[in-house]
């Protein structure tokens, strides 16, 4: 049985003789801990009827023989319903636990294993092994650096989210006590898709514009910009604010509505949509200024 | 060495109402969080915050159900407190913009909850959570708190007093999972610990993998007690396959439990002649596993959850989600088939013992939302009592570490506060830790801040690095006999002998922990290592729920016992308390205040 890992990974660089020594106790160390894990690796995949070979990517920036980005195959049993968060958590704690990757709640809701899975972005906890070509091919989002294995940096991401001012803003409360603002049910329906972005980061990794242009927006960062120029309850002159922060010349008027973005979000979020709508609200309010 | 007023361990909605009211104050502070904010567990909550907003309804009402669902072992105080400042914090989620389902006059839309007297559920779609989460940290965004995302706390930085009631908190020591660097984070005014809940103490949980129990188990070893932590809440309605959760909502708005032979159990085995269905939780949970232990379960593993006949138009307009996660999570479309469901471990009642001030009896330490007990949740939690408690008990918190005055606190902590010790509980092991306890972190008389900081990041910097480098076992292995025992022994139906049994292989893990060893060596991003670490703490928290469930020898709320089929109230009217006590775990009692504040609450029989 092929239970994968081409190359050992070794141990770190050393330089000194004590350190030599500790890796080298390091090493042998990583070797009967995956004896080990064999064992109860190897009960299981004899148990099951079918299993399904992984191929993921892997990168360490300190480790030697993954310094060099490089595939690493992992052979699972395959169980009715197994995603593929599932098939790579127990690549993980069966065979290598250094493989390494982003999750939390395994229900689509935290936003982190959106991962480029079969040359498209997904979500691991959402994305049905069945429902894929095997052998399935598991790699880091694209148009990010990678930390580590399927690890990306998210900060760039984060600073485009950030920077739209994505908070909630309005000039006035109401007064009473316990009075809330009133919005109404239609409303409320319009900015309903724009606020479930789970932040997963999907939709800007397939962009193209974004690939080019490292300082447009996105598409995720845009759409949390609609999620408040739409919501009644923030007021016309905030609107106007709003659309000005989208007008920039990294904002809105850079999508050339590809689509992309829109068929990878994981939660349905009509993502082109909402920036074709913010254009023409955009040249609405110019017009009116004019 | 970072440095702060306000150090605030988690980003979920505790944490993140904590910082907010924090700042307001004028703190400096920091959140300190081994997710992202937005990635937290909060995210996941689906059915809604109870809040006491309309005609009819008040307070006092929502005082009273929570009350009487937690079957008389919450504290008048907290409950009292939970619900006059929950409308509130409430109306304040509103002004900040949270997208609350709404009403034809454009109000935020109830609904009714189970074991609830008034439909004070208030909720967004059925995705309450994510959007009380992403709220919050645009606020936390728009005021530029200071988050420290991706480093995981791994200890506390406190004095060494031989009373925990005489120590400090003087910050905490942190993981930069990104680097590898183990970096000191002092806090002037006050820690608040809100590390959420601990579901992966077991095998089939709602929660979350990062829900580990690391604040319950840090503070534990601290010195500041934990309390009921027995009581473990299981949802009846969790997809088999996964442990995602089918929010109450479904039933709330009208869903139908079917066992196998097509009978509607709740009513027609008369588990709840009034309420069916929307019993509370710990009921339909036992409901529905006796039902499938008495061989009237479905492939002997589950029962069927059915909305069907709430037609689709209603289903979409407010339980949209549930048709994705049934789809996406068990490949079945509730518009068409009714859903497989059955009980999951999904809310932990117990945890750090804290005041209605958030303040554990540790100076500076304060703990609130899941990894929290003030208690208000007592023997069992009512659906929508969670999120109201992370906003109003983060917000006090979060007041009192940046020192505002919020009078004195009624609900009594620390040792000082015991009734009854308990001396004569046979296990058949010991608990605790293996020779000698190294975990608080300043041994000697340590008693300047910044040193007590210092030596609890030197520590932590000795034992990871031992972790690094010496050889030894995988800790996933320890994990999976650790969930499954808890599983098989320590759930929703406990008895004497299974509890033993989970006491010994609790030990067997902690044995095996020693020679626990990450395999990864790499400093960038290494999960094995965060991973063995919370192992360590899944483990103090499982041995103190199984302690603790051994100990109570009656039946209330979520805890049931084979041997003790009623609720004791002559002997165990009070709270289950656990203290560290460096490495020799020590039970001990304190009474339930039953005392509000215009009324004495009375026992009475919790029926639905
Ligand atoms: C599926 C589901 C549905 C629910 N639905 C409802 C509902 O409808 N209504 C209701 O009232 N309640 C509900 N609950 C309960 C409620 O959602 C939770 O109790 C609550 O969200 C917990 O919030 P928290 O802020 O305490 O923790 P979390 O949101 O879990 O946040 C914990 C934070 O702590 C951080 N953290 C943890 N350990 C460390 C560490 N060692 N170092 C640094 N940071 C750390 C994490 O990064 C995270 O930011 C539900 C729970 C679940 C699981
Ligand atoms: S818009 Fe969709 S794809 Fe983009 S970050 Fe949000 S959830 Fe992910
Ligand atoms: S694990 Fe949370 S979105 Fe996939």
């Amino acid at each position: 049985m092929s239970t994968q890992i081409p190359e050992q990974e070794t141990e770190t660089e050393t330089e000194t003789d004590a350190e030599q020594e500790s890796s080298q106790t390091r090493r042998v160390s990583a070797e009967r801990t995956r004896a080990g894990m064999d064992q109860r690796a190897e009960d299981e995949l004899s148990d099951a009827d079918e299993t399904v070979e992984l191929k993921v990517f892997r990168y360490d920036p300190e480790v030697e023989g993954k310094k060099e980005p490089r595939f690493d195959s992992f052979e699972v049993p395959f169980t009715k319903g197994m995603t593929v968060l599932d098939a790579l958590i127990f690549a993980r704690d069966h065979f290598d636990s250094s493989l390494t990757f982003r999750h939390s709640c395994r229900q689509a809701i935290c936003g982190s294993d959106a991962l480029f899975v079969n040359g498209s972005q997904r979500l691991g906890c959402k994305t049905q092994m069945a429902d894929l070509e095997w052998p399935v091919r598991v790699e880091p989002l694209p148009h990010a650096e990678v930390v580590k294995d399927l690890v990306v940096d998210m900060e760039h991401f984060y600073d485009q989210m950030e920077s739209v001012e994505p908070y909630f803003q309005t000039e006035e409360l109401p007064s009473g006590e316990l009075d809330e603002q009133r919005q109404d049910r239609a409303n409320r329906e319009e900015i309903k898709m724009s606020t479930r972005c789970i932040w997963c980061g999907a939709c800007m990794s397939s962009c193209n514009v974004a690939a080019g242009d490292n300082e447009y927006l996105g598409p995720a960062a845009i759409n949390k910009a609609y999620r408040f120029a739409m919501d009644d309850r923030e007021g016309e002159d905030m609107t106007e604010h709003r659309l000005n922060i989208i007008e920039q010349e990294h904002g809105v008027w850079r999508c050339q509505t590809q689509f992309s973005c829109t068929e990878v979000c994981p939660k349905d979020i009509p993502l082109t949509e909402h920036i074709q709508e913010l254009k023409r609200e955009a040249v609405k309010s110019n017009l009116k200024f004019w | 060495m970072h440095e702060h007023d306000v150090v605030v361990v988690g980003a979920g909605g505790a944490g993140l109402r904590a910082a907010i009211a924090a700042q307001e104050e004028g703190a400096d502070v920091a959140m300190v969080t081994k997710l992202h904010p937005v990635r937290s567990h909060t995210g996941a909550a689906e059915g809604g915050i109870n809040a006491a907003l309309r005609d009819g309804d008040d307070w006092e009402l929502h005082a009273y159900d929570t009350m009487k669902g937690s079957d008389y072992l919450g504290d008048a105080p907290a409950i009292e407190t939970l619900a006059q400042d929950a409308p509130e914090e409430v109306i304040q989620l509103e002004h900040w913009g949270m997208p609350f389902s709404r009403e034809d006059d454009g109000r935020v839309s109830q609904r009714p909850f189970g074991g609830l007297s008034f439909p004070r559920t208030t909720y967004a779609g059925a995705e309450t959570g994510h959007h009380l989460l992403h709220t919050m940290y645009e606020q936390v965004v728009k005021r530029g708190i200071q988050v420290y995302d991706e480093f995981y706390v791994s200890q506390l930085a406190v004095t060494d007093h031989d009373e925990p009631e005489e120590r400090e908190c003087h910050g905490v020591v942190a993981y930069d999972i990104k680097s590898g660097e183990v970096v000191g984070f002092r806090a002037t005014g006050g820690v608040v610990l809100a590390t959420g809940g601990d579901g992966q103490v077991f095998e089939h949980t709602t929660n979350a993998v990062a829900n580990t129990g690391d604040g319950p188990a840090m503070a534990y070893r601290a010195g500041a007690p934990v309390e009921d932590m027995e009581f473990v809440q299981f949802h009846p309605t969790t997809l088999p396959s996964t442990g995602v959760l089918i929010s109450e909502g479904v039933r709330g708005e009208g869903g139908i439990l079917y066992n196998g032979e097509g009978e509607r159990f709740m009513f027609e085995r008369g588990y709840a002649n009034n309420a069916g269905e929307l019993a509370s939780r710990d009921v339909v949970s036992r409901a529905e596993l006796t039902e499938i232990n008495e061989g009237r379960g479905i492939d002997e593993e589950y029962v069927e959850l059915d909305m069907r006949h709430l037609g689709e138009e209603r289903i979409t307009d407010r339980l949209e989600n549930i048709i994705h996660l049934a789809e996406d999570f068990e490949g079945v479309d509730p518009l068409k088939e009714p859903m497989p469901v059955k009980p999951g471990q999904h809310y932990h009642m117990g945890g750090i013992e804290t005041d209605e001030n958030g303040e554990t009896c540790v100076d500076g330490l304060y703990a609130a939302g899941e990894c929290a007990c003030a208690s208000v949740h007592g023997s069992n939690r009512l659906g929508g009592n969670a999120l109201p408690e992370l906003i109003v008990f983060g917000a006090r918190a979060g007041r009192h570490a940046a020192g505002t005055d919020l009078g004195t606190a009624e609900v009594p902590v620390g040792p000082s506060a015991r009734s009854e010790t308990e001396d004569g509980l046979e296990t058949p092991v010991n608990p605790g830790a293996l020779g000698v306890d190294d975990d608080v972190a300043a041994d000697g008389a340590l008693v300047e801040p910044s040193e007590v900081v210092e030596h609890a990041v030197e520590t932590e910097r000795t034992r990871i690095e031992g972790m690094l480098e010496r050889d030894g076992i995988n800790h996933a292995e320890i994990r999976e006999d650790l969930q499954r025992a808890m599983t098989e022994y320590v759930n929703v139906f406990r008895t004497e002998e299974g509890l033993k049994k989970a006491l010994e292989t609790i030990r067997e893990c902690r044995e095996r922990y020693q020679d626990v060893a990450v395999s990864d060596p790499s400093r960038t991003f290494n999960t094995d290592l965060i991973h063995t670490v919370e192992t360590g703490n899944l483990i103090d928290v499982a041995e103190t729920i199984t302690l603790g469930a051994l100990a109570r020898t009656e039946f209330r709320g979520a805890h049931w016992r084979k041997e003790h089929q009623e609720r004791k109230d002559e002997s165990w009217l009070k709270h289950t308390m656990i203290a560290w006590n460096g490495g020799s775990p020590e039970l001990y009692y304190k009474p339930v205040v039953l005392e509000g504040e215009n009324k004495e609450y009375e026992p009475k029989v919790r029926s639905y």
